[in-house]
């Protein structure tokens, strides 16, 4: 047992941390370019010189490259202080969507420009009425010649308004029942009909998007999949959400908790010599720890060629509570200043404050806790479904609040 | 990244989780339970004769030589069994003492036995509620004899030697002693327990003799080197037993119908299953990492250690608990297996220190750490 690369995975880790250091463009070459910019000339970069989306075949912009070999790249990159990545849901969600629905023109056609970073995806999965429960989605799809005609709206589409293109699952038969009634298309986000507005979040920020859909005519040559295949499709995007490993870290972490116990004080003495502080950080720590280690034992596995275990699946579970936890415990360890949010006055240029009031979404994105238990319930543990009330029944008659 | 037991390890599982349903299943814990032997000496004697309780133990003290790694695997396994037998204290405990602080002859002398199972070996620190430290101890060595109530002792009843802690004037201000239990002015009463399938004791010293281990007044230093190294064996006990308990839970919940359905497809349990899942997955790659630490020697044990210890100890007492719980009504009862991992959680999770005294370790250790 140990941490150590296999010779070619040390010659390959070696490579790539030679290009990056390099490559990564520094503040000057970014100067005055906004962060959808500097995000396409880096993943251009990248493009240009092979190590974009290395995992994809060679033919669809990729470099054919193995799964460790994808791990080790993430980790290096991650090592630089390289631009936000505004491509994850086009390169980790659509693309391997494309590969296993779409046809080999349409891959080629376009999948290149997404590795390189001229096209930016998104994912217009989740509704008003469809979220946890996404197969409940009610935006239409109506058969016109050749095309369909769309009416409807989607919710919490990230990135939406900067996107060239979107996958999304839409109602085609709602005589159907629930899950049968749904097809997969790609569309153009460019399409006329299509209307994008910001939510504005409760941390202030505005990282999702209401997409209303109406009257917009796409072809039939845009669907993944036969029509009323949209669930099965759907999950191939899914399956795909969830996968990365190890990752995470940044923000608030037990790093940054235990540094600031060390610098504030509770009765006088820094707060870490405080019993209740040491007991808190150690959970955290061990949590942390735990899934560090998994990601490394799933490492382990790709490095000898085999698919991970479902270990990997706690990540989230644990992850996303735990940055709530401890930002709301920071702020209490900054006692009544902890209420300041102001990148001048806040300790951390308020990373604290801003890591309180964003995790909830953390907690609810790509799976709420709830949802997450449930996976590792049923495809983990192998426990039985949930019933479904609505099971076998046409979609248009299963009972809504509004019925 | 090489970060998993070898094949030849994952074999060695194989076999123990083969032999161990074969010889240790939960209805030999019972007989233990409600029966007068304080361990399964048949199990003990087979144990042995497979060479478990060598593992470590080097050569040269006709000891197998092998590494933490397979004795990592055993443990977990015998864990995952609930195995009725002084393992922990005279191979996790004992042995390591003597390992780590016993004069040549000492080694000579009982590491051989140890080796082949036919002497026991235990570990008295504590002397009553809370924890041990130098301050707390009122054993006292004066010409080498010893006299002091040592409780509680796992298994001090049934052991033939036990490394006991008493006060000392220098140093740390306590000295490890070894002491044969089978001499006049050692007398051993064993205690009721929450986990009677793991017998303790009360040892009594009056006058015994007590043969100094390292140097006086090292005693604390030796039991926290002891107990790093120990806290990794027991946390992969702990791993196992508690992801045999979340076995038993999911089989009990598939098969259970309440409503007119199974209580596995209620998300209620559903969710505290997935809980101990999240538990049991955290603590075991926590416990990977001791058990590499604790396998090279590495500088990092101490956090390593205390970071499967407090993992280990949460995810077993809440699968063990949550099991009960998932039991209704019957997992209450004196008839169902559910008492035993409720027991042995908790036993192993104060054995070597509780969960409190480990988060404190941790911390302690990560101070250290960036200290340096």
């Amino acid at each position: 047992m140990d941490f150590n690369d296999t010779n070619e995975e040390a010659t390959f880790r070696q490579e790539v941390r030679s290009w990056l250091s390099e490559n990564v463009p520094g503040e000057a070459e970014l100067k005055g370019l906004d962060y959808i910019a500097t995000a396409k000339l880096w993943q251009k970069r990248k493009f240009d010189a092979g190590w974009a989306c290395i995992r994809w075949p060679k033919e669809h912009g990729g470099r054919g490259a193995t799964a460790i070999e994808g791990v080790i790249f993430g980790q290096e990159e991650s090592k630089f202080d390289t631009p936000d990545n505004i491509f994850g849901i086009g390169h980790g969600m659509c693309a391997p969507t494309m590969m296993s629905w779409a046809t080999e023109d349409q891959c080629k056609q376009y999948l290149p420009r997404l590795a390189s970073g001229e096209d930016i995806w998104c994912q217009l999965f989740s509704e008003p009425a469809g979220g946890s429960d996404l197969a409940a989605l009610r935006t239409s799809a109506v058969k016109d010649g050749d095309d369909w005609i769309i009416n409807g709206q989607k919710i919490w589409t990230s990135g939406a308004h900067f996107s060239d293109f979107g996958v999304i699952v839409l109602r085609t038969d709602p005589t159907a029942g629930k899950h049968q009634g749904l097809s997969y298309f790609f569309i153009d986000m460019k399409s006329p009909g299509i209307e994008c507005k910001p939510i504005k979040q409760i941390s202030g920020g505005s990282n999702f998007n209401e997409v209303y859909f109406t009257d917009v005519r796409i072809s039939d040559s845009l669907r993944l999949g036969a029509v009323g295949q949209g669930w099965q499709v759907a999950l191939t995007t899914l399956m795909n959400e969830r996968a990365s490993i190890g990752g995470g870290g940044g923000g608030v972490n037990f790093n940054s908790v235990f540094k600031l116990a060390q610098k504030v004080k509770i009765d006088d003495e820094p707060a870490i010599k405080d019993k209740s502080v040491r007991r808190k950080l150690a959970d955290w720590y061990i949590q942390e720890s735990g899934v560090k280690f998994t990601g490394y034992r799933s490492m382990t596995a790709l490095s000898k060629g085999e698919i991970p275990g479902p270990e990997n699946s706690i990540g989230k579970l644990v992850g996303a509570p735990k940055q709530q936890d401890m930002a709301s415990f920071a702020l209490d360890l900054l006692d009544s200043s902890g209420a300041i949010w102001d990148p001048e006055l806040s300790e951390e240029a308020g990373m604290f404050q801003g890591a309180y009031m964003s995790s909830p979404g953390l907690r609810i994105a790509g799976g709420t806790d709830e949802i997450m238990a449930n996976i590792i319930a049923e495809r983990v543990l192998g426990l039985p479904q949930d019933i479904r009330v609505d099971k076998g029944i046409p979609f248009n008659e299963i009972p809504t609040a509004n019925s | 990244m090489n970060f998993e037991f070898s094949e030849e390890q994952n074999l060695l599982r194989e076999q123990a989780r083969g032999f161990l349903n074969d010889n240790c299943s939960t209805k030999v814990v019972r007989n233990i339970l409600d029966g007068d032997e304080p361990y399964d000496k048949d199990l003990w004697k087979k144990v042995a004769e497979m060479g478990w309780t060598a593992t470590v133990i080097p050569e040269e003290y006709d000891g197998l030589g092998l590494s933490y790694l397979e004795l990592s695997v055993i443990a977990e396994e015998l864990g995952r069994a609930l195995a009725p037998i002084p393992f922990s204290s005279s191979v996790y405990l004992a042995t390591e003492a003597l390992l780590a602080t016993g004069t040549t002859e000492q080694k000579e002398n009982w590491l051989p036995r140890l080796a082949d199972g036919s002497v026991i070996g235990c570990l008295a620190v504590g002397e009553g509620n809370g924890e041990a430290s130098a301050s707390s101890l009122k054993s006292t060595v004066s010409d080498g004899l010893m006299s002091g109530t040592k409780i509680p002792v796992a298994d001090g009843d049934i052991a033939d030697f036990a490394v006991v802690l008493a006060k000392s004037d220098v140093g740390d201000g306590a000295s490890a002693y070894l002491v044969d239990l089978n001499q006049e002015g050692v007398t051993r009463t064993t205690i009721k327990t929450i986990d009677p399938s793991r017998s303790h004791a009360q040892i009594d010293l009056k006058n015994a003799s007590a043969d100094l281990m390292g140097n006086e007044g090292e005693g604390m230093a030796m039991v926290e080197k002891v107990y790093n190294r120990a806290a990794v064996l027991f946390s992969w006990e702990q791993v196992g037993g508690s992801e045999m308990t979340l076995e038993m839970a999911k089989e009990y919940a598939m098969g259970r119908f309440a409503f007119g359905r199974p209580i596995a497809t209620y998300q209620a349990i559903k969710h505290k299953l997935a809980n101990m899942y999240v538990k049991n997955t955290l603590a075991k790659s926590n416990c990977y990492y001791g058990a590499w630490a604790l396998s090279t020697d590495a500088p990092e044990l101490p956090i390593a250690a205390a970071t499967a210890r407090v993992a280990a100890i949460q995810a077993y007492y809440f699968s063990a608990k949550e099991n009960v719980q998932t039991h209704g009504g019957m997992g209450f009862t004196w008839e169902f297996d559910c008492q035993f991992p409720y027991r042995r959680s908790k036993l192993l999770s104060i054995n070597i220190g509780s969960e409190a005294v480990w988060q404190e370790k941790l911390i302690k250790a990560i101070e250290d750490e960036r200290a340096a």
